[in-house]
C-alpha cells in the first residue's frame, strides 16, 4: 500500500514515482484550498456589493486594500470580499512556485544536483520578474 | 481607452453572473480542445463587456494557473510527465512570460489586440492539423547531459522509450511561447506542444502532459508582475477563474467518455477564427 511520500521509509531511496505524488499533493492542496477562499470571498462581495452598479470599462487601478500586504490583512480582518479573493489569487499564483521550490527538495533527496541547480534558476528569474513588477 | 459603444447599466451581480457563465463556456472549450480558456475569455471580456485588455489578461492569467495546477496534480502521478524536461524548458518559459508581462505594459493595447488575433488564428489552424508521431530513439548531446530521454507507460502495461532531439530549438521556442503567455494571458499550451512534438520528437501524451506541467508556472511568472502593477482585480478574477475551472473539469470528464473529439476542434477552430478577425478588426480601428 502506497500512502505517498510522506510516509516513505528514510532508508528507501526517494526516487522519481515519490516525487510525482508528492507534487501531485502540492498541486493538488494549493489549488482546492485557493479556490475555496476565493469562493468564500467571492460571496462575500457580492452580498456587499452585488447591486452596485459595475464600471469595469474604466479601472483606476484596484483599490489600495487589494494591492499592497498590510492591505489585504486588514481587508481580510475586517471581512473585506476583495481582500479574502485577493488572498485566494496570491495562493494560487503562489502554488505553481512553491511547487518549483518542492522540486528543487526532491531533486536534492534524489541527490540530481545539476536539477537542483535548474529548479533554483527557475525560482530566480520569477523573483526577478516579481521585482521589475515593483521598478518603475 | 476604448470608444463607447453603447453603454449598459448593469449591476455587479449580473456582471458576475454573466462573467461566471462565459468563463464556464471557455473553460470546457479550451479543455475539450486543447487549447485553453483563455483565448475565449480575452475576445469575451474585452469585445462583447468592455473590459480593458489589461485587466482581461490579469483575470485569464490567474485562470491559468488554476486550470493548469488543477490538472497537472491528476497528470503528473500517472508517471507521463518528464518532470526533468519540464523543469529545463521552465527556464525558457519563465524568461519569455518576465519579457511579455514587461512588455505588454509599455506597448499599445491595440497592437495587444491585433498580436492576440494572430497567435489565435496560427493556434486553431495547428490545432486542426494532422499529427503523426515519429518516436526517437537518436542521440542529442545536450539531451544526454540534461538527462532529457525517457519512457512512459501505456495503459496496456507497457513501457515507451524516447529521446529528445533538437534541445537548443525547442528552447527557444519555448522563450517565444512564454513572451506570448506574458504578453497575452494565455497558457500556450499550443506553442509548447509544437516546440516539444514537431521540434524536439517528444511523444504526444508527454508532450501534452508536460507542457500542462509547465504552463502554471509560466503564468505565474508574468502574473507576478500583472499583480504589481495592479491589473488583477478581485471582483474580475473572481468569476473568471471559477467559471473556468468548471468548464475546465466538465471538458476532461467528457474527454473520458467520448475518443473522438475531432469535430469539435473544427467548430471551436471556426469560431476563435471569427473571433480572432474581431480582435484584429477592433485592433486595427484602435477600438481596444
Amino acid at each position: 500500500m502506497d500512502y505517498g511520500p510522506w510516509t516513505m521509509d528514510l532508508k528507501m531511496k526517494f526516487k522519481d514515482k515519490d516525487m510525482q505524488l508528492l507534487l501531485g499533493q502540492v498541486l493538488r492542496a494549493g489549488t482546492i484550498i485557493s479556490i475555496s477562499i476565493v469562493f468564500i470571498g467571492g460571496v462575500v462581495f457580492l452580498y456587499r456589493h452585488g447591486f452596485s452598479i459595475a464600471n469595469y470599462r474604466v479601472f483606476n487601478g484596484v483599490p489600495d486594500f487589494v494591492q499592497h500586504p498590510s492591505g489585504i490583512e486588514y481587508g481580510i480582518l475586517n471581512f473585506k470580499g476583495q481582500a479574502i479573493i485577493q488572498f485566494g489569487i496570491i495562493l494560487l499564483i503562489a502554488t505553481p512556485i512553491v511547487r518549483v521550490l518542492f522540486s528543487a527538495i526532491g531533486f536534492v533527496l534524489e541527490k540530481d544536483y545539476m536539477y537542483v541547480v535548474i529548479s533554483l534558476l527557475v525560482l530566480s528569474i520569477i523573483f526577478l520578474s516579481m521585482m521589475s513588477g515593483h521598478a518603475g | 481607452m476604448p470608444a463607447y459603444h453603447f453603454t449598459v447599466q448593469m449591476t455587479i451581480l449580473v456582471f458576475t453572473i454573466i462573467i461566471l457563465i462565459g468563463s464556464y463556456f471557455a473553460g470546457l472549450l479550451g479543455s475539450l480542445t486543447g487549447l485553453g480558456g483563455g483565448f475565449v475569455i480575452i475576445p469575451l471580456l474585452t469585445l462583447v463587456l468592455n473590459v480593458d485588455i489589461h485587466y482581461a489578461i490579469g483575470a485569464s492569467l490567474v485562470s491559468v494557473i488554476a486550470t493548469s495546477s488543477g490538472s497537472a496534480a491528476a497528470y503528473v502521478r500517472e508517471g507521463i510527465t518528464n518532470m526533468r524536461l519540464g523543469m529545463f524548458l521552465e527556464i525558457a518559459t519563465t524568461i519569455g512570460a518576465m519579457c511579455g508581462a514587461i512588455l505588454a505594459i509599455y506597448i499599445p493595447t491595440n497592437l495587444i489586440a491585433i498580436i492576440f488575433g494572430l497567435i489565435l488564428i496560427c493556434s486553431a489552424v495547428l490545432s486542426v492539423r494532422k499529427k503523426v508521431q515519429v518516436i526517437t530513439t537518436e542521440k542529442n548531446y545536450l539531451a544526454e547531459k540534461l538527462r532529457l530521454n525517457s519512457s512512459y507507460p501505456t495503459p496496456d502495461g507497457q513501457t515507451v522509450e524516447y529521446s529528445v532531439i533538437r534541445v537548443t530549438g525547442g528552447f527557444f521556442m519555448m522563450v517565444f511561447a512564454g513572451i506570448m503567455s506574458g504578453l497575452l494571458g494565455i497558457g500556450s499550451g499550443v506553442l509548447k506542444v509544437i516546440a516539444m512534438d514537431s521540434i524536439m520528437r517528444i511523444p504526444f501524451k508527454v508532450s501534452t502532459t508536460t507542457s500542462n506541467f509547465m504552463i502554471g508556472v509560466t503564468a505565474s511568472a508574468s502574473a507576478v508582475v500583472y499583480f504589481q502593477r495592479g491589473y488583477i482585480s478581485p471582483g474580475l478574477s473572481m468569476p473568471v477563474v471559477i467559471g473556468v475551472l468548471l468548464g475546465a473539469l466538465t471538458g476532461s470528464k467528457i474527454l473520458v467518455h467520448s475518443t473522438s473529439s475531432k469535430w469539435l476542434r473544427w467548430i471551436f477552430a471556426v469560431m476563435v477564427t471569427f473571433l480572432a478577425v474581431q480582435m484584429i478588426y477592433h485592433g486595427l480601428k484602435g477600438r481596444i
